[in-house]
């Protein structure tokens, strides 16, 4: 019993990590449409922003989260308004627009990794922030990861409720359903999306900030983020907050429970099964139909 | 190479030759490097070539090297073949030491400890589920096993896992007076962040690649104190303390204490060749292989193309990496009580 709550417990604080980088994505994915393959890049620039201004003038993370936030927001919205905005319009069709961006936010990749390169070095960075115990129920948890699961929970609940019960939420959802039908019901896409998806480079910014705290980067790890996040929000259901943040969750708990009671060796594996399982029953994500 | 050129040159029958370099990225792509090292060879006509990093690296440009005639000097390449490989390959040398010889090193210091009194025989081990991580925990759990330990976790991790938990949570369970782990950088920050949230304290801790790194000692300030890693270097020696000194003057930070102070070595080797036989690149390789030279290191004399001055297994001790074994090396500490976390 105690080891299984042991699981359950270091499985949610592992999978608010997955939920948390994730939750952007489907933003970005879900509702501007733009397929962004430079998403872990981004990641990884909040992640350096945070190590130094931590390292460099001693700013804690937490506050850094304050600067790096609308820095990302900023960021992305500019992003989407200069380069991905002419992909947009040009695209005859949902298909070509998901090709067109693949292929432009592909180019973005490299041009930020290698800033990121010549800027901060090839080399492997960490810092440690909030690495204490917290004991909850007999399990043994790390501070930082359990930070990181809270804002998982606060960011996906937050936006959840803002897509479904408000009137721009709506919109949006609309947005995404059905981009024509919405533009003429009198929707404005093109700053919809551009917000949709600066609200994703900027919960993007903040995911960055927080696995700083507690995971080792290089200026080179971004596609492994960008692997994890696309995972999670296929499985959840493309544009569904609830489903990225219960995919997310049960990926972390599936990973926990088969590194505890099967062979540690098997956790990518068993990611990749799931993964496999829920595109073959479950094609459109875990919630059958998509809370759009 | 700022060094050389500062003392004037490297002097090449009585006259000082100033080094000018030709440099080309490989982007650690080995076809991209391949082809700089044959642009070097054959347009750049340069006289002597620096080896690429990471063992692949090393083994995919040993063909090319050797077709050349250019001294390969191996640095950061780390392989249980190297020896059939200097045999077909004469001009390829090695500098870091067998991987059989690293688990040999810390069978080595385990069994000495355990002699001492100062640990039991329960052992746990993790290893990452690559070919590095495959064949040294392979290595060692042979080995700890003739020398009488108990594995009492033995487990591998996928590669690129940075979740440390489940697994150091079970071998925490095992109540284990060793823990070892085949890692590489980011696993060992990782293992030990975690040991630390979970209070897991054995009586001795072995960790992989990165535990030299001087970001090792920075991240963990005191709690590095006592772990034990791959390499390692003997901080008394004159040379490696200048070379400490002087890397932090020029780069403006420490080297990590495994290849680093190697790598330095094995280009004052290849520097005093040259001054020795001239630009003739056959006669230096032959020079490097059965010459001895002075370094930073201590004395380097190779063997089978292999260099033996090698510390396996080292420790943080204060604010140095000690070589500790082989234990019988000139200058190896005596492995201190690691401190809880």
């Amino acid at each position: 019993m105690t080891l299984l709550l042991d699981i359950l417990l270091s499985g949610l604080v592992l999978g608010g990590m997955y939920a948390l980088i994730a939750l952007g994505l489907t933003l970005q994915y879900g509702i501007a449409r733009i397929m962004n393959l430079s998403y872990g890049e981004f990641l990884i620039a909040a992640a350096f922003g945070a190590l130094f201004l931590y390292t460099g003038m001693a700013v804690s993370p937490v506050l850094g989260l304050l600067l790096i936030v609308p820095a990302a927001f900023a960021l992305n919205w500019l992003l989407y308004r200069v380069v991905l905005t002419p992909l947009v319009k040009r695209a005859k069709n949902q298909g070509m627009l998901e090709v067109d961006s693949i292929l432009g936010t592909f180019g973005i990749l490299f041009v930020i990794q290698g800033v990121m390169l010549v800027v901060f070095g090839g080399s492997l960075q960490s810092y440690s922030y909030l690495s204490v115990p917290v004991y909850i129920l007999g399990t043994t948890l790390a501070a930082n990861r359990i930070l990181a699961l809270l804002f998982a929970l606060v960011i996906g609940g937050v936006l959840y409720l803002l897509l479904t019960r408000t009137r721009y939420g709506t919109a949006l959802r609309a947005i995404a359903v059905n981009p024509v039908a919405a533009q003429l019901s009198g929707i404005d896409i093109a700053s919809a999306s551009a917000l949709a998806f600066a609200a994703g480079g900027a919960i993007v910014g903040a995911g960055g900030v927080l696995v700083s705290m507690f995971l080792t980067f290089s200026a080179a790890s971004g596609v492994v983020f960008t692997m994890k996040a696309l995972i999670v929000v296929i499985m959840g259901g493309v544009g569904n907050m609830m489903g990225a943040l219960v995919a997310g969750l049960l990926l972390g708990i599936a990973e926990t429970a088969v590194a505890r009671l099967v062979d540690p060796g098997l956790t990518i594996a068993v990611t990749y099964a799931l993964f496999l399982a829920a595109l073959l029953w479950r094609p459109t994500g875990l919630f059958g139909r998509p809370a759009r | 190479m700022k060094d050389v050129n500062d003392a004037g040159g490297i002097n090449v029958g009585g006259k000082k030759m100033k080094v000018e370099v030709v440099e080309y990225d490989d982007r650690s792509n080995s076809e991209e490097m391949i082809k700089a090292v044959e642009r070097l060879a054959t347009q750049d006509k340069v006289d002597f070539i620096l080896p690429p990093w990471s063992t692949g690296m090393n083994l995919a440009a040993a063909p090319i090297f050797n077709k050349l005639g250019y001294p390969h000097l191996a640095v950061t390449a780390n392989t249980n073949q190297a020896p059939q490989f200097t045999k077909r390959w004469p001009n390829l040398t090695f500098w870091l030491g067998l991987p059989s010889q690293l688990v040999d090193g810390i069978v080595e210091t385990f069994s000495k400890m355990q002699k001492d009194g100062k640990i039991g025989k329960k052992i746990a081990m993790i290893a990452v589920a690559d070919q590095f991580g495959i064949e040294q925990s392979t290595a060692a759990r042979e080995g700890l096993k003739k020398a009488g330990f108990e594995l009492v976790y033995d487990k591998s991790y996928p590669f690129g896992s940075q979740d440390m938990q489940p697994v150091l949570k079970d071998a925490q369970a095992a109540n284990p007076d060793v823990l070892i782990a085949f890692s590489y950088p980011p696993d060992t920050f990782a293992i030990t962040d975690t040991m630390k949230v979970l209070a897991f304290n054995p009586k001795a801790v072995y960790l992989g690649v990165g535990t030299a790194f001087p970001g090792y000692k920075g991240k963990f300030q005191a709690s590095a104190e006592g772990v034990m890693g791959v390499g390692g270097s003997d901080a008394n020696l004159k040379g490696i303390k200048w070379y400490i000194q002087h890397h932090k003057e020029v780069m403006g930070k420490e080297p990590d204490r495994r290849a680093s102070p190697i790598t330095y070595a094995s280009l004052q080797v290849l520097q005093q060749a040259i001054e020795r036989v001239g630009k003739d690149r056959a006669a230096v390789i032959k020079e490097i292989n059965t010459g001895s030279f002075e370094t930073i290191i201590g004395t380097v004399k190779l063997k089978d193309g292999q260099n033996t001055n090698i510390w396996t297994v080292g420790q943080w001790q204060g604010n140095d990496f000690f070589g500790i074994a082989p234990t019988n090396k000139a200058g190896a500490k005596a492995p201190i009580d690691k401190p809880k976390w």
